[in-house]
């Protein structure tokens, strides 16, 4: 099983690899990927510099161009795989249809995987992309049941990366507008899902108010532990319940520690880490916990269980610095 | 520029989506889409139902597509999905890229619905290749992005239709928020959604109505429309103009959308001019 974690820069590529990542997933530094905060992702000559080092690890590399391409603007999607084919990644992960096609006829050497944006999770999907363009690998959206992963294994004509630790998304990824709808900016376009210039704290009357673009998503005590604002996880009244409630999901992130022996059964290739927009201490953090235990488990996976100090270490980097197997269980659903 | 009527996307009483239907079948909308898009959960009506209706309605002269799923995640959805698309009389609108799959294996012709990532001309010039005759643009697209998709696809090789009322479909999860609203499990749901035909409102805690839940389906609180954009569709071709419906109210918004005559609309429209979905540019 691969550990695949996140570099928005080089200091967190180099910790991820030297806690122990089989594997580095990144962006470049413009709107082909669904990951643009300010200040983070990759230059082509930044990319160049994580090839190299990542190469010399003897580690391997995945570029993401996993956003739909502006009409009239292609080019320059089409120039950052290219890019990505000259510099030497190992694959390529996207999401739009006639991305695909241009990798697949122009690089079809290139191993492809299907972006999590795709929203791919059923048999059809799979075969569909692996039948056009001889996808590898897919990222299943964070919305099946461990069930629902175990059958898709079974009959998937390709490999299966997932989730395993992060940020919680609570929607089918690539098909959620509930960014676009309040702010204006879209994930799949280009921009990211809340963005950061879009938050604005208030403190009034002892409670902190979190702002999207001047909606108010949360009031909180002082003091109260939060995650990143999104839309999905606020806090709204609905007719029936005056009372503030997180209606969708509360500030959580999705930890699956415990369901490790169940994925590594199911014969899912990789267990991909969130947060490519967070810092490096959480990466090398993560990265070090996940190695931890991915090794025990393959030394003795009869007697694996998740540890209590990996859980608590999770804990800490964690939203609200809460955990949930989010959609893998089902009375979460 | 013609009508089209959305599939409902509510968990409606059996007796409720007959003559809602009924009504559909006397008035002028030439082109009717149906079908459970949001959760495979609701067995109100079954596909044997969605059929007999899709009949009624064809033998009134209407134009009929049956509408599949948003979301197929068990086995079990994904061959009730091929049963459906191989009905052997009405096309289908696919929601997810199964669809898509069975739709092309079968070398049956498609729409692509509003949920399928079509950001661009070459993706739809690819999905034209392998079947799809029409599509609906993604909901937070804008009139300028549609402009440019339209002037780079070959003429009438691909229809183009627009979700220009109605509420917005803005996200789909394994979650189902009506259960956990009413304390229960997605499992244990007792299609409790039924109770609410136009999903349940969720205001912000300063009264803002933002979000309609629905089943796994989260909604816009305000409606889209873009009544007022009918001269400048027609003047880009596009064809179609949708009525998503939330109630009967929604035929007579329908019959009465005539392009020649400029309306005034209300709702949502931040999509179509480059902003917030939920904006109201006036």
């Amino acid at each position: 099983m691969e550990l695949l974690c996140p570099a928005g820069n080089l200091a967190s590529l180099k910790v991820a690899l030297n806690a122990g990542a089989d594997a580095i997933y990144l962006g470049l530094k413009d709107d082909t990927n669904a990951r643009s905060f300010a200040g983070l992702n990759f230059t082509p000559k930044k990319l160049e510099q994580a090839v190299q080092y990542t190469k010399q690890q003897g580690k391997k590399i995945f570029l993401t161009i996993n956003t739909f391409p502006k009409p009239g603007e292609e080019q320059r999607w089409y120039q950052a795989i290219d890019l990505a084919a000259h510099t030497g990644v190992d694959a390529l992960i996207i999401a739009d249809l006639s991305l695909l096609d241009y990798a697949h006829s122009h690089y079809p050497h290139l191993a492809l995987h299907l972006s999590v944006q795709a929203s791919a999770t059923n048999l059809g999907a799979l075969s569909l992309y692996k039948r056009e363009f001889n996808i590898e690998r897919a990222v299943l959206p964070r919305v099946l049941s461990m069930k629902q992963v175990r059958d898709l294994a079974k009959v998937t004509p390709v490999d299966l990366e997932v989730f395993a630790f992060g940020s919680l998304c609570i929607m089918a990824e690539g098909r959620c507008h509930l960014s676009s709808y309040v702010t204006g900016q879209s994930p799949n376009t280009g921009g990211s899902c809340s963005p950061a210039k879009d938050v604005r704290w208030q403190e009034v009357g002892g409670k902190r108010l979190t702002r999207l673009n001047e909606v108010l998503i949360d009031k909180s005590d002082i003091d109260d532990q939060m995650g990143y604002p999104v839309v999905c996880k606020g806090r709204y009244t609905t007719q029936e319940n005056a009372n503030p409630n997180y209606l969708l999901e509360s500030p959580t992130s999705l930890n699956t520690l415990s369901l490790l022996p169940e994925l590594a059964q199911s014969n899912v290739v990789s267990l991909k880490i969130e947060g490519r927009q967070r810092s490096p201490a959480y990466v090398e953090q993560v990265t070090r916990v996940w190695r931890q235990a991915i090794d025990t488990y393959l030394s003795d996976p009869d007697a694996y269980s998740a540890q209590a100090q990996w859980n608590q270490a999770l804990a800490k980097v964690s939203e609200g610095q809460v955990t949930t197997l989010g959609a893998y269980e089902r009375a979460w659903q | 520029m013609k009508v089209s009527l959305g599939p409902i996307q509510y968990c409606w009483p059996k007796a409720k989506v007959i003559d809602f239907y009924q009504q559909v079948a006397t008035s002028d909308i030439p082109l009717v889409y149906l079908g459970e898009t949001v959760c495979s959960r609701r067995r109100e009506i079954k596909f044997a139902d969605y059929l007999e209706l899709a009949q009624m309605l064809k033998a009134s002269g209407k134009q009929v597509v049956l509408s599949t799923l948003a979301l197929i995640e068990a086995q079990s959805e994904f061959s009730a999905l091929k049963q459906q698309i191989d009905n052997g009389e009405f096309i289908i609108e696919a929601n997810d890229m199964g669809a898509v799959e069975v739709a092309k294996s079968l070398k049956l012709p498609f729409v692509c619905g509003p949920t399928i990532n079509n950001y661009n001309a070459a993706t739809l010039k690819k999905l034209a290749s392998w079947g799809m005759q029409r599509f609906v643009m993604p909901l937070e697209l804008s009139e300028e992005w549609l402009e440019q998709i339209m002037v780079a696809l070959p003429p009438a090789q691909i229809e183009v239709e627009v979700f220009g009322h109605g509420y917005m479909p803005l996200a789909h999860s394994a979650r189902c928020f009506t259960a956990r609203n009413k304390g229960l499990t997605k499992d244990s749901c007792k299609t409790i959604c039924i109770d609410y035909p136009k999903g349940i409102l969720a205001q912000t805690q300063e009264a803002q109505p933002l979000l309609r839940l629905n089943g796994i389906q989260t909604q816009s609180a305000t409606h889209i429309d873009l009544r007022d954009q009918q001269v400048e569709m027609e003047r880009m071709g596009v064809d179609y103009f949708r009525v998503s419906p939330s109630s009967v109210d929604a035929l007579v918004i329908a019959s009465n959308l005539k392009a020649s005559q400029p309306q005034s609309s209300d709702g949502a429209n931040g999509y179509w001019f480059k902003q917030a979905g939920f904006n109201r540019v006036v």
